[in-house]
């Protein structure tokens, strides 16, 4: 998984609240059983018009936000189904982080999973951001506005880290733990 | 230390506290199905690591498959959807986990299958990458929804990282009045509370509404805890669910049974244990309740109107107004399934109103049990005749059309009142409008040709 420190790029505003997971990618658009080539299906259902034009409307497909590379939504952004798809999608399509008000809990560890920041903010400083947005995860700033992070989450973004790998350190520790359980338990195997 | 449920059960499947604000947590079941699932299997076959526990991880197919009467083991209700199918039974044989495959007697709805299999336990935690794992909080087991990515990570290590949440309790006192559902209560706290409401908390239900409530009708509402942005939902295991999993395939059996239902006794929340959130309903104040718009917290008493302030791409994906009256609104489509409202009581009730009647004139009506279990008791009871006589369609297991695939769905526009959870747009197919109400609601509703309290209805001749 690619590291994340720092990172500047074109903030794009989808200020709604509650964009779930359907919104972000169509379930019609998960195609393949497959984590990449989904950025065609990002927010399919509102960028394109009839016959697969883009829709003039959709912020995605204006001038000022080519190369869009942080989204910033409103209150429970990526609520609703759990599909990876909607992380996979919005990394595929170039999005490095995410800013919102609160999140859906499941799309927020997605996010930390695949190397997107999700930043947690309050509305009047997500307003307050401007066209350009410099991330500093180190530092916790976004435009030199301070945010929280779990430290756990932190360090798997800033270092880029196999998560699987990282628990299998404790293969000894988990194979204990079973053991104890299956005689403490032994109904649950 | 006063604990809570979820205390005790975080604290028995605490492996590790690890740095910066996480534990590791044992995980007990890991539950998977097509859609979601065969990414992470096919990536555990392609790294070349095993599940740790390979008897204790089930997937089923449920989510693309073909709903139609006597679909074959690969048809999808998609374009290209076979694939999933296919490289799910695959992947499943190359990593030796249980496969409830399109064909057998136990496939049916991840969440359906999952208590009525006896795969979900009191004090078990479980997971799968889907969000309504968190229905089988239920039954006291801890379990939550999550991504492939963890599902992975589930598999093969035995356990995930999980920051603990906050805790809320919502007691619910009194008795819930005739004609109101276990579907309803959930509605009635999403909209009471805001689809954001739970603040990502593992929520316990609580109080003499839901110790009334049967075990089918808990798993309910459980089920919407997501909708609700929770964490998880969990209700403290009484004998009801001792007495529904209880010979289950997958419950222990003989000197395990003893234990563990012994075990299943301690389960719940010391009497001054403090939770984060500490909520009081009256369950007297709670009606039948529709949604109108695109998120559940859109909701109001079916005999109320779209409110003052409504948002406005909510109404006008919906093609309303506001203070437009829900009870009188006509519809062209009508659903009862999907993981919230497709079990047997829930196709007993709706039979119950359908019986003696039909389904209004140009409605597209649909049932799809849960199950093939729920299927064959429903056809053991005569209920698919009394569907079938009504007007209804009569499906195969699995979640047709709660969710739109990609292939056949209702048509743009349409109007659709629908037992299942999520009402957002596009959920149900290209420009439909969902309307989310109880499996009875929604039968009464097809019969008038318009959406329609049960107690409403014409009585028969
Ligand atoms: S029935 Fe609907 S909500 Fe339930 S698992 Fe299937 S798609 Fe998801």
């Amino acid at each position: 998984m690619t590291p994340f420190l720092t990172h500047s790029g074109i903030a794009v505003p989808l200020l709604n609240d509650n964009i779930d997971t359907d919104q972000i990618i169509p379930s019609r658009e998960m195609k393949t059983v497959s984590k990449t080539g989904l950025a065609a299906g990002l927010f399919a259902g509102q960028r394109y018009s009839e016959g697969r034009t883009p829709n003039p409307d959709f912020a995605l497909n204006q001038t000022k936000f080519d190369g869009a590379s942080i989204l910033l939504s409103g209150k429970n952004f990526g609520c609703g189904s759990s599909r990876e798809h909607a992380v996979w999608a919005l990394k595929d399509y170039g999005f490095r982080a995410v800013i919102a008000e609160s999140f859906g809990e499941i799309f927020y560890n997605n996010c930390v999973r695949n190397g997107v920041l999700p930043i947690q903010m309050q509305a009047k400083d997500i307003l307050n951001l401007g066209a350009r947005v410099a991330v500093d995860l180190p530092n916790q700033t976004a435009n030199k506005i301070a945010f929280d992070i779990g430290q756990g989450d932190k360090t798997m973004l800033i270092e880029g880290l196999d998560m699987i790998g990282q628990t299998l350190i404790h293969k000894a520790n988990i194979g204990a733990f079973f053991e104890r359980d299956k005689i403490s338990n032994p109904w649950k195997y | 230390m006063t604990r809570t449920l979820f205390d005790k059960l975080w604290e028995s499947h605490r492996v590790k506290i690890l740095e910066g604000g996480e534990a590791l947590i044992a995980i007990d079941r890991v539950f998977l199905h097509e859609r979601t699932g065969s990414v992470a299997l096919e990536s555990i076959v392609e790294s070349g690591r095993s599940p740790h526990a390979p008897e204790n991880v089930f997937c089923t197919v449920d989510h693309i498959v073909s709903n139609k009467e006597g679909r074959g083991q690969d048809d999808a209700r998609m374009p290209g959807g076979e694939v999933f199918i296919t490289a799910t039974r695959k992947a499943a044989k190359a990593t030796g986990i249980n496969l409830i495959d399109v064909l057998d007697a136990d496939q049916g709805i991840v969440h359906v299958i999952s208590p009525e299999l006896g795969i979900a336990q009191p004090g078990l935690t479980l997971v799968c990458p889907d969000s309504h794992t968190c229905s089988q909080g239920a039954l006291g087991a801890l379990a939550w929804g999550i991504g492939s990515t963890d599902a992975e990570h589930a598999i093969v290590t035995g356990t995930l990282r999980v920051k603990k949440p906050p805790q809320m309790r919502i007691t619910i006192h009194g008795a819930l009045n005739v004609g109101v559902t276990a579907k309803d209560v959930a509605l009635h706290i999403i909209a009471l509370y805001g689809a954001a409401g739970a603040k990502r908390c593992a929520v316990e239900y609580a109080g003499g509404a839901v110790e009334n409530m049967s075990v089918e009708e808990r798993l309910t509402l459980c089920n919407m805890a997501v909708e609700f942005a929770a964490f998880t939902a969990i209700i403290a295991p009484d004998v009801k669910v001792s007495d529904y999993l209880k010979g289950k395939k997958y419950s222990p059996k003989g000197g395990a049974w003893q234990q563990a239902s012994e075990a299943w006794q301690g389960l719940q929340s010391d009497e001054r244990a403090k939770f984060d959130y500490d909520y009081e309903i009256d369950a007297d104040d709670i009606k039948p309740v529709v949604t109108w718009g695109t998120s559940p917290e859109h909701a109001v008493s079916i005999d109320g109107q779209v409110p003052q302030g409504a948002d406005y791409k909510a109404l006008s994906y919906m093609g309303l107004n506001v203070g437009e009256v829900l009870a009188a609104l006509p519809i062209g489509g009508a659903f009862i399934g999907s993981c919230t409202n497709g079990r047997l009581s829930d196709l007993r009730s709706a039979a119950s109103i359908l019986k003696g009647r039909r389904v209004a004139e140009g409605i597209t009506a649909i049932c799809v049990p849960g199950s093939m279990a729920v299927r064959r008791e429903a056809e053991a009871e005569g209920l698919d005749i009394v569907f079938k006589q009504a007007g209804f369609e009569w499906g195969a297991p699995g979640c047709a059309f709660c969710f739109y695939a990609g292939g056949e769905t209702f048509a743009p526009k349409t109007r659709v009142i629908s037992s299942t959870n999520r009402n957002f747009e596009g959920r149900q197919g290209p420009e439909v409008r969902t309307h989310l109400a109880s499996p009875t609601v929604v039968a009464a509703s097809a019969v008038a040709g318009y959406i329609c309290d049960p107690k409403n209805l014409e009585p028969l001749a």
